[in-house]
């Protein structure tokens, strides 16, 4: 750089100009450089123009969309009551967390997972399904935060972490620990994308939760009510600065039960662990007051933070606790069959107090030997002794003479082979087959022999144990079916069936199941001694005769074991039927139904005053324990 | 005497442009940050004002050639300045761009720099005796501002070191380069473009690529400019009244009361009020280029062209990109924007001008 003579005098510049003083060499290029400026201005003005005179209404609403938003309130989801209003199922208040998807950031998802401690996979895959859908859907990312869960949200909601994340009040859902009533109840879980393809279903979202089974699922749009929403003004920190209008949720409705938790309790204790199932009802109303399906599952288990793994441990266990038995299992009834073929002999006038069979211990009928179960055979029977000791041959005798049809007339008027329209989710038809059913289902004509062992409850006959309880009870009220339900405000009473039988043949068929347990039948060693419980066992083969004869097979095809009975004898009021899977013979399904029909009497007794504790216990910690 | 015809000869409707834009941003700034943590800061803003007249009026005191002649050492502070600014500077936004000089105050150095660039380019060009600029001027030039550049970039604040450019540009367009200069020029330009891409910052990089598409990251780096685009398009042609802008009080506007205080202003004030904004910065530029125009000396001339290079860019970066056109820097909006150093380095520039026009009116 050249060097100037710092000495100089601002003024003597006037007199020797040390720089080139002529400017005008570039007066064409600062005329140039004022018309960049002109185009400069005008470029940005342009700019200005198109959005603010051009576009306006579209960014106007663009900034009302900023500052509005949207939150859910979700409706608390109605309790669950026993028909004593003993809660079984209760909320607890919890913190819900959503995703925000209007400022959702994808690079946010992982950690915010990581944070929560989900599966990244997981999020990832849920945030992508609702890509379809519009921004103001959130997401659900977690129902009732734990402590160290919401510090995390907490220190991480700003703007400069993870503004989508939205901490919501909501409604969590406490089920009776350990599984009590689990079949009953249900469980409360995530709509799948099979289900939010569904029609069922279509008025849901992703994320949503949904009645998965039991009551939850059969009166889920009852329990959950209507969300409400409050529409906010926020600021970029989505703190709310203005409340524009709140839309309060709609309490979802309690639902009393008809199941009494005492008589539940002592049900699934008197199964135990045992594969099988327990229903008891009350046959004047069609009430549930027990429902048992054993194995079962913790309902708690579901909500929330489902575990996929153990969940699939769940779904995979060959003992299958996630199937209702008390509606689904649909297995051969075996003797507890009897009573409705007795009944229909009477009817049809077939058979009367003396008509007697010799049981030698089996019977030839078209070609085929058919065995009693008592190998040395029963003698001389008449109907009351062949209820009571479950003599075959009487009932081979029986069914040959009454035929399929008939037999199918008077079984489905009590109810099988059709649904008993309980309002539980899932419910099995079973099968009650005639003529008509084989035809019509296996393209085949019905052979006369088929009879044979349909009418002691074998062949192709199948029931649900709730169709074998309420057929039963039904039979024992004087043959009036009244249709069973769960729920105390169900409508019962419209769907009652009604037949006309005789009287006196119906309490010829109740005082031969009296027999069973109190005339040293089958079932004697469930007597109540003071009470008059009757019954009747059953013993249903899984496989014939001869395959079992024949080789060892496992213990998966054991007989099952049924007993059905009920009490008193006259106007009864209860009617218990328990499924006992591969429990052999039905005397030990027996005690069982003994069990809960004694502890229902002796509830009876004690008077409302006084609630056991036991129950109350059993399903209070669940709500104490959060 | 000399002193009485040194206020009355001042360029008083360049002052009363600057005064005009500067109320008008005080205006803006108090309507932008009430109820927030930045209250204060419009009043603050006045005081610069007021510091900033004085500086005017003592840049405008001492002959711009005196001041020529220490550019060498004005030079060498400024370079020391950003050599200590990694030092000795405070971390703010994850940059170090200031020095704390006490009572709370800070220092830009760079701000300072700019000022000595304009005084280093017009000294430079107008010793030249040729009317046509030599290779070896153009690599001393680039050497001598790429320093302080380079420095001031790594700071990092790529934006007030690209405001270096425009002086150097303006200066070698009116200082009279060969076609051949120009071309070159271009082409290296286009060559250092991926080496340019490959010394950028993620956020730097993240910020061009949302420029080109905003959209591709709404709440990350496109959200500044998406936000900046509301407020202005939501301002319509009369604006929501001051106070009274949505974007600006619910503060989805970023940095409101500084590098997006055109969107505030936009927002609140519609398209008429940016006419009038615009016009006034315009006549201010017209009245620097005036100024160069009438200028004694071809250093004079080049002084008042670097300022006015200076202010236009600055003007057009922060302006285009409240709506998009230009990528997002943190440029302040000349004598707009909140900032001491800022509204300082501008009123220091327009007592350049002044300085200029004083020294012509003496003959």
């Amino acid at each position: 750089m050249r060097t100037i003579p710092s000495e100089r005098q601002p003024d003597s510049s006037i007199t020797k100009p040390l720089y080139r003083d002529e400017t005008k060499f570039a007066a064409g290029k600062i005329a140039a450089f004022q018309w960049v400026v002109v185009g400069a201005f005008f470029f940005l003005l342009t700019g200005y123009w198109d959005l603010q005179v051009r576009n306006e209404e579209i960014y106007n609403a663009k900034a009302l969309r900023n500052q509005i938003k949207s939150l859910p309130i979700p409706a608390p989801r109605g309790k669950i009551l026993d028909r004593d209003n003993r809660i079984i199922v209760d909320n607890h208040e919890a913190f819900k967390l959503i995703l925000s998807r209007e400022n959702l950031r994808e690079e946010h998802v992982r950690p915010i997972a990581l944070g929560l401690g989900m599966e990244p996979d997981v999020l990832e895959a849920r945030v992508k399904r609702y890509k379809p859908r519009p921004t103001y859907f959130t997401i659900p990312l977690k129902e009732d935060l734990t402590r160290e869960e919401l510090t995390f949200v907490e220190a991480h909601r700003g703007e400069d972490s993870f503004p989508e994340m939205e901490l919501i009040r909501s409604q969590f859902r406490i089920y009776p620990q350990g599984g009590l009533a689990g079949h009953v109840i249900g469980y409360l879980g995530e709509i799948s994308d099979g289900e939010l393809n569904s029609s069922e279903w279509a008025a849901y979202n992703p994320g949503d939760l949904i009645g998965k089974m039991g009551i939850e699922r059969f009166y889920n749009e009852v329990l959950k009510g209507v969300d409400g929403q409050r529409r906010v003004r926020v600021d970029n920190r989505m703190n709310t600065r203005e409340i524009l209008g709140i839309k309060e949720a709609v309490p979802g409705k309690d639902l009393q039960l008809t199941i009494d938790l005492d008589l539940q309790v002592v049900a699934e204790l008197a199964l135990q662990s045992r594969r099988g199932a327990v229903v008891a009802l009350d046959p004047r109303t069609g009430e549930i007051l027990a429902l048992v399906s054993a194995p079962s599952y913790d309902s708690n288990y579901f909500v929330g933070r489902v575990n996929s793994r153990e969940l699939a441990s769940l779904m995979t266990d060959p003992a299958k606790p996630m199937f209702n038995r008390a509606v689904q299992a649909q297995l051969a009834p075996g003797s507890t069959f009897k009573p409705i073929v007795a009944l229909a002999a009477l009817e049809e006038g077939l058979v009367d107090e003396n008509t007697t069979v010799h049981c030698p211990g089996g019977a030839s009928y078209y070609g085929r030997y058919f065995r009693c179960h008592k190998r040395g055979g029963h003698g001389t029977v008449n109907l009351h002794k062949a209820m009571a000791q479950s003599c075959d041959v009487y009932f081979y005798m029986l069914g040959n003479r009454l035929g399929i049809d008939k037999i199918a007339e008077y079984a489905e008027a009590a109810g099988f082979g059709k649904k008993t329209g309980i309002d539980m989710p899932g419910e099995k038809e079973g099968v009650m087959p005639s003529s008509r059913w084989k035809i019509r289902n296996l393209r085949e004509k019905w052979y006369a022999g088929e009879t044979i062992s349909v009418a002691i409850g074998q062949g192709y006959v199948t029931s649900t144990p709730l169709q074998l309880a309420h057929a039963i009870g039904g039979l024992v009220t004087g043959g009036v079916w009244m249709r069973p339900h769960i729920v105390k405000e169900a409508k019962a009473a419209a769907a009652a069936r009604k037949a006309e039988y005789k009287v006196e043949h119906m309490v010829r068929v109740i005082n031969s199941m009296c027999a069973v347990v109190n005339e040293g039948g089958t079932g004697a060693a469930s007597r109540i001694p003071g009470m008059e419980f009757c019954g009747k066992t059953g013993s249903a083969q899984r496989v014939s005769n001869e395959l079992m004869d024949k080789g060892k097979l496992g213990a998966e095809y054991k007989d099952d074991a049924w007993f059905v009975g009920f009490a008193p004898r006259t106007d009864p009021e209860i009617v218990v039927a328990a499924l006992f899977e591969n429990g052999e013979h039905g005397n030990l399904a027996g005690p069982i139904v003994r069990d809960v029909v004694k502890a229902y009497f002796d509830k009876k007794a004690r008077g409302a005053k006084k609630q056991p504790q036991t129950v109350a216990s059993a399903a209070a910690p669940a709500a104490e324990g959060r | 005497m000399a002193s009485y015809r040194r206020i009355r000869d001042l360029d008083w409707p360049m002052l009363i442009l600057a005064l005009a834009i500067a109320s008008l941003g005080i205006l803006q700034i108090y309507s932008a940050t009430l109820d927030s943590k930045f209250e204060s800061s419009w009043w603050k803003q006045g005081v610069w004002l007021a510091a900033g007249l004085v500086a005017m009026w003592f840049m405008s005191r001492v002959d711009y050639h005196t001041l020529l002649g220490q550019v060498p050492m004005l030079y060498a502070i400024s370079i020391v300045l950003l050599l200590l600014t990694p030092l000795l500077g405070v971390l703010t936004m994850g940059s170090k761009r200031w020095i704390p000089v006490g009572f709370g105050l800070h220092f830009q150095p760079s701000e300072f720099t700019k000022l000595v660039i304009v005084l280093l380019v017009a000294r430079y060009l107008a010793e030249l005796r040729g009317d046509r600029l030599e290779t070896r001027d153009l690599l001393r030039l680039a050497g001598m501002v790429g320093l302080p550049l380079l420095l001031v970039a790594a700071q990092p604040d790529l934006g007030t070191s690209l405001t270096f450019l425009p002086i150097l540009a303006v200066g070698i367009f009116l200082g009279g380069p060969r076609w051949q200069h120009v071309v070159s020029i271009l082409a290296l330009a286009v060559m250092l473009m991926p080496v340019g891409w490959l010394v950028l910052k993620d956020y730097q990089r993240a910020r061009l690529v949302t420029f080109v598409d905003p959209t591709r990251d709404p709440m990350g780096s496109g959200y500044q400019t998406i936000q900046s685009k509301i407020a202005v398009g939501a301002g319509g042609m009369w604006g929501k009244g001051v106070t009274r802008g949505s974007q600006t009080q619910l503060r989805f506007l970023p940095v409101t009361h500084t590098d997006f205080l055109i969107s505030a202003f936009a927002e609140e004030h519609g398209f008429a009020g940016m006419v009038v904004v615009f016009g006034l910065y315009f006549l201010l530029l017209m009245q620097i280029v005036q100024n160069a125009q009438s200028a004694p000396d071809r250093a004079g001339m080049f002084i008042c062209m670097g300022v006015c290079a200076l202010l236009l860019f600055q003007t057009i970066v922060n302006a285009g990109m409240a709506v998009g056109r230009m990528p997002i820097t943190g440029i302040p909006m000349p004598l707009m924007s909140y900032g001491g150093s800022s509204m300082l380095s501008v009123f220091m520039m327009l007592g350049l001008v002044n300085n200029v026009r004083l020294r012509r009116v003496v003959s």
